[in-house]
């Protein structure tokens, strides 16, 4: 089996390593760079739990072989906070209004969430239904996710707005 | 669950991935996207030697659009062809099914000629490119070749291409002076980003009486590939649409129709679903043609 050397950003940071050809991108993430935040759910594209951001763009990392990164720009649910210590205003959301259980989905929920933020700070609840559509919580029931995107998209959009305007503060 | 191991390859030009699909005698497999073909390999239903990545070949990425249609070069993206203002304006259907395709996570790395090389079933782009009569092009070291998608299909998860072949693109084509032209698009799922069981895909025009001229209606998901509903067309063509119309040439789709069978629907249950999927995207086909029966 061939191995090749990649080099790519993960999180602002830049990595090479050398990888056999099978080694998928969640396993290169999660064991060489010990990046664990990003879960490895059903490894055949089903659960959406492995979810990053693959220049800019949500793709499943199962289905994405770690020598096809070479050269690539992605970002994890590590570097969705602003620093180690605080939680991003989507993170934040979350955690007000109850959007996860167990957990397991949630570094998955949030890529895609801030995915859709990144480019629509008023999304419909379809828009936001469309955007986890390939993500699978089993605890929730995904209505405390619609509320908690819909919650952070508020909060964005009046952090945008001129001051003494914004429509919610965040803490944490 | 992890792929068995295999040799990879990124070669920068479709004649370097021919010579490396010869040299691995049949053994070699073309990755663009990888949304179908990773799971098939991670779960050991392919174990190719070679594994062939065209993500990087700049000859395969790209929509062109000129008189007479639109081509969709392999390996552009499914997300890119879906925001495509080319192809929302002269193939509409295409865009229609391609929001029905996947998700966004999947939509951003899968590919035009991966999901037709792959032939799922109920995939959506095999289903327009059969309802449109798409051309499918194929480049080996020895020639190109064009196939017509009612060739091209084989089966479930099957197509006519050879090991040694590539696939480089797709041509949608255009009906030109064909009248008013309206597209329609239903499918049927468990959930929304999931595989459809049943999905249907319409093209019509009318002429300026509101006459349907030509009309193409292609079934996906029903049987092992996608279906022309060449009865239910031959019934349709001439008449105005009325609800009588549409509902005699659905009994003529059903009746033609043999369906899969199994775990999640049964033959009966996707045969008249069919005809319900149909009749819809008849009726918003007829609508946007602006014929309101």
């Amino acid at each position: 089996m061939s191995e090749h050397t990649i080099a790519l950003t993960v999180n602002g940071r830049a990595y090479r390593g050398t990888v056999p050809a099978r080694l998928t991108l969640v396993d290169f993430l999660r064991e060489h760079l010990r990046l664990t935040g990003t879960h490895t759910g059903c490894e055949h594209g089903v659960c959406g739990a492995c979810s990053i951001l693959f220049d800019g763009k949500p793709m499943r990392s199962c289905l994405i072989f770690a020598v096809q990164a070479d050269g690539a720009t992605i970002t994890t649910v590590e570097g969705l906070a602003p620093d180690p210590a605080g939680l991003s205003v989507l993170q934040d959301c979350f955690w007000e209004t109850h959007a996860l259980q167990c957990g397991f989905c949630t570094p998955g929920m949030l890529i895609a969430a801030q995915a859709l933020l990144n480019h629509n700070l008023a999304p419909t609840d379809d828009e936001i239904r469309d955007a986890i559509g390939g993500n699978l919580c089993r605890c929730t029931g995904y209505k405390q996710i619609i509320e908690a995107v819909k919650l952070a998209a508020e909060r964005l959009q009046g952090a945008n707005a001129p001051a003494g305007q914004a429509t919610g503060a965040t803490h944490g | 669950m992890k792929a068995a191991e295999f040799d990879y390859a990124c070669p920068g030009t479709v004649e370097e991935v021919c010579r490396l699909l010869d040299g691995a005698s049949g053994d070699g497999k073309v990755i663009a996207g990888g949304q179908t073909l990773v799971p098939l390999l991670v779960m050991r239903l392919a174990r190719p030697s070679l594994v062939i990545d065209i993500n990087r070949i700049a000859e395969l990425q790209g929509i062109a659009a000129d008189d007479d249609g639109v081509t969709i070069k392999a390996a552009t993206r499914q997300a890119d062809v879906l925001a495509d203002g080319t192809v929302q304006r002269r193939q509409p259907l295409l865009t229609k099914a391609l929001r029905l395709v996947g998700h966004p996570q999947t939509r951003n790395r899968g590919t035009i000629g991966g999901s037709l090389a792959n032939a799922d079933p109920a995939a959506e782009i095999c289903l327009v490119s059969r309802t449109l009569d798409a051309e499918i092009a194929a480049r080996s070291t020895k020639a190109t070749r064009k196939i017509a998608m009612r060739d091209f299909c084989a089966g479930a998860m099957t197509t006519t291409l050879a090991a040694e072949e590539c696939l480089t693109e797709m041509r949608l084509p255009l009906w030109r002076d064909a009248g008013r032209i309206g597209t329609g698009f239903a499918e049927m799922s468990v959930r929304q980003s999931d595989f459809a069981l049943v999905a249907a895909a319409c093209q019509l025009a009318l002429d300026k009486d509101g006459v349907c001229r030509r009309i193409a209606l292609g079934i996906g998901g029903a049987e092992a590939s996608p279906v022309r509903a060449a009865a239910a067309e031959a019934r349709l063509t001439g008449t105005r649409l009325e609800q009588g119309d549409i509902g005699s040439a659905m009994v003529e789709l059903e009746a033609a129709l043999s369906p899969l069978s199994d775990v999640h629907a049964s033959a009966d249950y996707r045969r008249r679903v069919a005809g319900a999927l149909a009749a819809r995207a008849i009726a918003e086909a007829r609508d946007e043609a602006g014929a309101v029966a």
